[in-house]
């Protein structure tokens, strides 16, 4: 039970710090996307990650479906997704 | 006492409160742009045939999905899904009689482009004889440091009516609000990172008007009795995620993930996963995943109480104990139409297998028989198969 | 919470992009084998508009800016106007199939090791350059947005002018 609740508080301590950070770097990158930092994966080496196969979601309505497979018979729910990556055309 | 239906009623319903919640959660994501910032999502069309069968329930039903752009700064998707429910699940049977029902929902998003951020709004609809969910939701994200990253934010609101069969005069209602942050970066030519963050706050109702909890009665002739559950009248949770993807030089892909979760009700859950996806020559994908969940109890939650109104919360929901579950998921896709037709691009026809064990730490299964608070855990494997064809324009 | 993501979605408007300029000086001189087995230089090109198009078959804007630039050039070609398709892909089998179900007329030159994208930092996929008849960068464009043929034909027809 001890260990538990100690699993519980450290897990909660993680993800709150966790969070925190994100909000932080969040928070500054827009004031930091003026600064010149090079891409250093160029828009033409986008090969690889422009395949459908690095795409995070290739079916999202098979996705979308598992997901509300798991969140109806689990307690945990939320962070299921993820954006970005593509060709980055444009 | 005999288990009665004025107790149970239709038991499984108690998931369906969280199931219902769920699929407006995960039919948000459908539309809360899984894409890069610089161009809109994919025009598609998708046609799903689900069917769950485990534990004494079998749901099945459609979902379809159709995206179109206009005036190439702005695109627009409806979906429609439905769950036609036949339960005679653990909770079911132990305090009431099988039932039959379904859950229509529908869903349209909205999705704009201007200069490099992409705005999304989505609005969703569930609705069965007992429950009506609504959720509006808005998203936005823009790539930074020459699109290798990309920033997204997420907000919904809820607003769900509970109501309970047989008793015209109840009405509750539930408000749920959930804030989503993402983070996705290139990290080299083959390798992507991803971090999620999502916060969930529910307040109002948040049992289920049939479900309940037992306790020790001497006087029963089962050794227990029931009583209603009571639930705290709010909610918060945290889940933060971390994932990666990588491209394998003879082109396949393998993914990792992990997630923590925690909540108010002291719900504390760890989920791993892992997944392999190897393209062959000729037109099929085939992939493999695993997937391994493990949830600590709800602070309230107990399998027996000692007596009758222990204490202010009590729950004896499964989903809210200490439990584990594995999943390992086999998919094989084939292409179709590679050279288009007519206004299709491509398509593939798509069959997906998961196979979920549920392993229950402290629920214990009544039905088996035994001294109460000695029955043996509960435990049940479901099978989940996906039909679906997917065609793009 | 709702007020810091309000606050970064404020932030988040106002990082607007540059998709289209005009650029100066002297275009710098490559010199890449085409589709058809030929070395072409683009010194060679002097005396002609030139337009410069970086693109891939994994690039879904750049699929869909394909028949602009094959209309421009069939339509311009023989007025002293020159199309480049410059292909950044290191297997051209996904290329050579693409062009057979989309074939177009102008040029495709390839640049498998990406040294001319590198040398004409190309910061978008795709990307357009245009050099007038002396050989000097006059106009570029950051990716495709519906409209970009529009202002590519005015460019090239001002440049035609000179």
């Amino acid at each position: 039970m001890s260990t538990g609740i100690t699993k519980l508080r450290g897990r909660r301590q993680a993800a709150f710090a966790l969070r925190a950070a994100a909000l932080g770097c969040a928070a500054a990158l827009p004031l930091l996307s003026g600064c010149a930092i090079e891409p250093w994966v160029k828009p033409y080496e986008r090969d690889r990650i422009a395949d459908p196969i690095m795409s995070w979601d290739r079916d999202p309505v098979s996705s979308a479906y598992m997901h509300h497979v798991y969140e109806a018979r689990e307690g945990a729910r939320g962070a299921t997704g993820s954006a970005g990556g593509g060709c980055g055309c444009n | 006492m005999a288990v009665t239906e004025q107790h149970g009623g239709v038991i499984a319903k108690a998931r369906r409160a969280a199931a219902r919640v769920a699929a407006v959660v995960c039919a948000v994501a459908v539309f809360s742009s899984a894409v890069h910032a610089g161009v809109l999502p994919e025009e598609r069309a998708d046609v799903l045939f689900h069917s769950y069968d485990g534990g004494g329930v079998t749901i099945q039903g459609p979902s379809l999905l159709v995206r179109k752009q206009f005036a190439e700064n702005f695109s627009a998707s409806a979906n429609y899904y439905v769950d036609r429910v036949t339960s005679a699940s653990i909770d079911v049977v132990s305090t009431a009689s099988p039932y039959t029902e379904e859950r229509t929902q529908y869903s349209v998003g909205f999705d704009y482009l201007h200069d490099g951020w992409l705005l999304n709004l989505g609005f969703t609809t569930s609705e069965e004889n007992d429950y009506t969910a609504e959720t509006f939701s808005v998203g936005i994200s823009q790539d930074f440091f020459g699109d290798l990253t990309t920033l997204s934010l997420g907000y919904s609101v809820g607003s769900d009516e509970v109501r309970r069969r047989g008793d015209a005069t109840f009405r509750a209602d539930v408000d749920r609000r959930q804030y989503r942050l993402g983070l996705s970066q290139i990290l080299t030519r083959s390798l992507l990172l991803g971090f999620s963050f999502e916060t969930i706050t529910d307040e109002g109702y948040l049992n289920n008007p049939y479900r309940s909890v037992r306790y020790v009665d001497d006087e029963s002739a089962l050794g227990f009795s029931w009583e209603s559950e009571v639930y705290p009248r709010t909610r918060t949770s945290d889940a933060a995620a971390i994932r990666l993807r990588y491209y394998l030089p003879y082109r396949a892909a393998v993914h990792a993930e992990y997630r923590a979760y925690t909540d108010s009700w002291d719900i504390g859950a760890d989920t791993f996963e892992i997944g392999y996806t190897h393209p062959l020559e000729g037109g099929w994908t085939l992939e493999a995943r695993v997937r391994s969940y493990s949830q600590t109890a709800a602070s309230f939650y107990r399998d027996l109480f000692p007596r009758r109104e222990f204490q202010n919360f009590m729950a004896r929901d499964k989903e809210l104990s200490t439990f584990d579950s594995t999943s390992l998921r086999l998919g094989a896709s084939y292409d179709v139409l590679r050279a288009g037709w007519r206004f299709v691009e491509r398509g593939t026809l798509n069959i997906a297998y998961d196979r979920i064990t549920f392993d229950y730490a402290d629920f214990r299964d009544v039905t088996r028989g035994g001294a109460p608070g000695e029955e043996p855990s509960y435990r049940f494997s479901a099978d989940v198969v996906q039909l679906y064809m997917s065609f793009w324009f | 919470m709702l007020r810091t993501m309000l606050g970064m979605a404020a932030s988040l408007l106002l990082a607007m992009t540059v998709n289209a300029g005009e650029l100066s000086g002297p275009a710098p001189n490559f010199s890449l084998m085409s589709r058809s087995g030929e070395q072409v230089s683009l010194e060679d090109l002097k005396g002609q508009v030139v337009m410069i198009n970086f693109w891939a078959t994994w690039c879904g804007p750049c699929r869909r800016e394909m028949p602009h630039l094959e209309a421009l050039h069939q339509r311009y070609s023989n007025l002293g106007f020159t199309l480049l398709g410059i292909n950044v892909e290191d297997d051209t089998r996904g290329v050579e199939k693409f062009l057979r179900e989309t074939p177009v007329s102008f040029e495709v030159l390839y640049d498998p090791t990406n040294k001319v994208s590198a040398l004409y930092d190309v910061i978008a996929m795709p990307s357009t350059v245009m050099v007038d008849r002396e050989g000097n960068l006059r106009f570029m464009h950051h990716g495709y947005q519906a409209g970009f043929e529009h202002e590519y034909q005015a460019q090239i027809r001002a440049l035609l002018r000179e």
